[in-house]
């Protein structure tokens, strides 16, 4: 069986449920993070996947390096954020950090 | 499309940067601010200064693009009176909250290095001047990250105090989700019409050639990226814990220029995608998104006793009106919303400025703290109740004009729409209990007979909350200046 467009469409799809299902259950926010990771890999598999079967223009493959570099900045603050967490709270519980609430 | 012609291309490139040079201006205070704080380690707030001489400039550049309309980076960003009117709007804000951190104490504190706070928001206003003007959805994602990225660091500036950390983690987890939700939603849209600029994709669409399915999940996705920075229910839940963690100059801009960049890219991005969508009418799901985060911030905001946490969901209810005026969509709808905006940004500064003053003084923000403080700080007391009038739409303040407006162009798109004005009206109704409720507690708690001691305030903060007094007071009465702007911009922004 060839794998074509919709293979890839479909590994994307289940790589965005999981990311949200690991934002939504994990508790440790190194956890979170990666489930953040997913969701932006899963566009990702999606801009390349349509630039390269869709017959489309080069326009998809950019915007893919611009998600990465991104994913790259992002994880840089958010790393940073949690470990300035660790140092208040000293665990990265993303559950027991709740202060502020109604 | 792209000629790659290469003299052309370089003629392209060279009239681009002509054109971006107030972006330009902003990205090199951001570096000059950096190295200021490291040449001049004994004067404190060098780099801030640098970053206010780098706002006027900016501000100086931008009036020289009065009435230019082009197309700039291969129609990557557009420059044109509607990007144009937001970015004073930005440039403003950023100006006064410059000025605001001068006299925050949660800042200032312990010979804190503070260079770095003032170029990051040199560096998100900037991202926020890409939003105003983004074309193309990669464009979008970009400066919206740009803004985020620089805000979460913001928000947890003062790290060593809990709450604001506890606030810039929840900013930079539900942050990434709404933006990675968002970036998927871009990815469908990309596959289902093959572009990622707005223009080409407004064609596409309106020829009916993106399938049904596909553009109206890619439509939801991306409209969950912009509700969650103009913090509209359902996407608004971290609105009120992040600004109450965050330090006070933070959680003013971030209701005031970050909602407005978001307004600016969103109404771009409505106005261009949504209103040319032959199978659903986008309309009917703005008029709900307002309805909802209308009441649902009006509501949450009169059961609140701390200060910032009640302007938190005041910037919700807030955010509610003006998608009323989104909801019209028209040259008169997108015109009241600036009007609105325009408004909301100087009474809801003003608010924040006074509260981050008393807070310097009582070292809380609770409103039970508040009570008989009205007694305590005459000038600023009245400073405040404009602001809180002017907040919950009385004439004649410039909440009412923005209000006023905004009504205005529902009643005048024609029936359908007026029951969102009366819905409208009634949390404005609403509204005005919770304001009262800070005023109740600054004059009429407390012993008003007794002798009290007054707080002293240096003369050079009262005069920038005087200074802020000055347009929501002036606007209330001669808003002609302020309307005609808006309506020019609007009218060249539908040509």
């Amino acid at each position: 069986m060839a794998i074509g467009l919709n293979e890839f469409l479909v590994v994307s799809a289940i790589l965005f449920a999981l990311g949200i299902f690991a934002i939504v259950t994990r508790k440790n926010a190194i956890m979170v993070l990666m489930g953040l990771e997913l969701i932006l890999n899963s566009a990702n598999l999606n801009f390349v996947a349509f630039a390269c079967f869709g017959g489309m223009n080069i326009e998809g493959h950019i915007a893919a390096l611009f998600v990465m570099i991104l994913a790259a900045a992002e994880a840089a603050v958010a790393l940073a954020i949690v470990l300035n967490i660790y140092q208040n709270y000293k665990h990265v519980n993303v559950d027991e950090v709740d202060s502020l609430k109604d | 499309m792209i000629n790659f012609d290469m003299n052309l291309l370089t003629a392209h490139l060279s009239q681009s940067i002509s054109v971006f040079a107030p972006e330009i201006a902003l990205l090199v205070t951001f570096i000059v601010a950096l190295f200021m704080d490291v040449v001049f380690k004994k004067t404190r707030n060098a780099s801030g200064y640098t970053v206010c001489v780098g706002l006027v400039v900016t501000g100086i550049l931008l009036c020289t693009q009065c009435g230019v309309k082009d197309n700039i980076f291969v129609s990557m960003l557009a420059v044109d009176p509607f990007a144009l009117f937001f970015k004073f709007l930005i440039l403003i804000s950023s100006l006064v909250v410059c000025l605001m951190s001068f006299f925050s104490d949660e800042l200032n504190k312990d010979d804190r290095k503070m260079g770095e706070y003032y170029s990051l928001i040199a560096g998100m206003t900037f991202g926020m001047f890409l939003l105003t003007g983004a074309t193309n959805m990669i464009m979008i994602y970009l400066a919206i990250e740009m803004m985020s990225l620089t805000s979460y660091v913001l928000a947890g500036f003062t790290k060593e105090i809990k709450r604001a950390s506890e606030a810039s983690l929840k900013y930079v987890i539900y942050g990434s989700i709404s933006s990675g939700i968002m970036v998927y939603g871009m990815s469908i849209m990309f596959g289902a019409s093959g572009t990622m600029n707005l223009v080409e994709l407004a064609g596409l669409i309106s020829a009916g050639k993106v399938a049904m399915m596909p553009m109206i999940v890619a439509s939801l996705m991306i409209i969950a990226g912009f509700g969650y920075k103009i913090s509209a229910v359902p996407f608004h839940f971290w609105t009120p814990d992040i600004y109450e963690g965050a330090p006070v100059t933070i959680s003013a801009f971030l209701a005031v220029a970050s909602k407005t960049a978001g307004f600016a890219g969103f109404i771009r991005f409505a106005q261009m995608i949504l209103t040319n969508d032959p199978f659903l009418d986008w309309k009917i799901v703005l008029a709900v998104l307002a309805v909802l985060t209308m009441c649902i911030g009006n509501l949450s905001a009169i059961w609140q006793n701390n200060a910032k946490r009640l302007m938190a969901y005041s910037a919700i209810a807030h955010a509610g009106y003006v998608l009323m005026g989104m909801v019209v969509m028209d040259e008169v709808g997108i015109s009241s919303i600036m009007i609105y905006l325009f408004m909301y940004a100087f009474m809801t500064l003003g608010a924040f400025a006074v509260i981050m003053l008393i807070a310097n003084k009582i070292g809380s923000e609770d409103l039970d703290d508040y009570n008989g403080i009205g007694y305590k700080m005459p000038v600023l007391g009245a400073f405040m109740v404009i602001f809180l009038f002017s907040l919950a739409g009385c004439p004649p303040t410039a909440g009412f004009v923005g209000k006023l407006y905004i009504f205005t162009a529902l009643f005048e798109s024609g029936s359908q729409w007026a029951w969102l004005a009366v819905i409208g009206i009634l949390n404005s109704v609403v509204s005005f209990y919770y304001y009262a409720k800070i005023m109740r507690n600054m004059y009429l708690r407390g012993d008003a007979n007794d002798t009290v001691e007054r707080y002293s305030f240096s003369s050079a903060s009262i005069a920038l909350v005087a200074i802020i007094t000055v347009p929501v007071v002036l606007f209330g009465i001669y808003f002609g200046p302020i309307v005609e702007w808006a309506n020019n911009s609007v009218a060249l922004f539908f040509n």
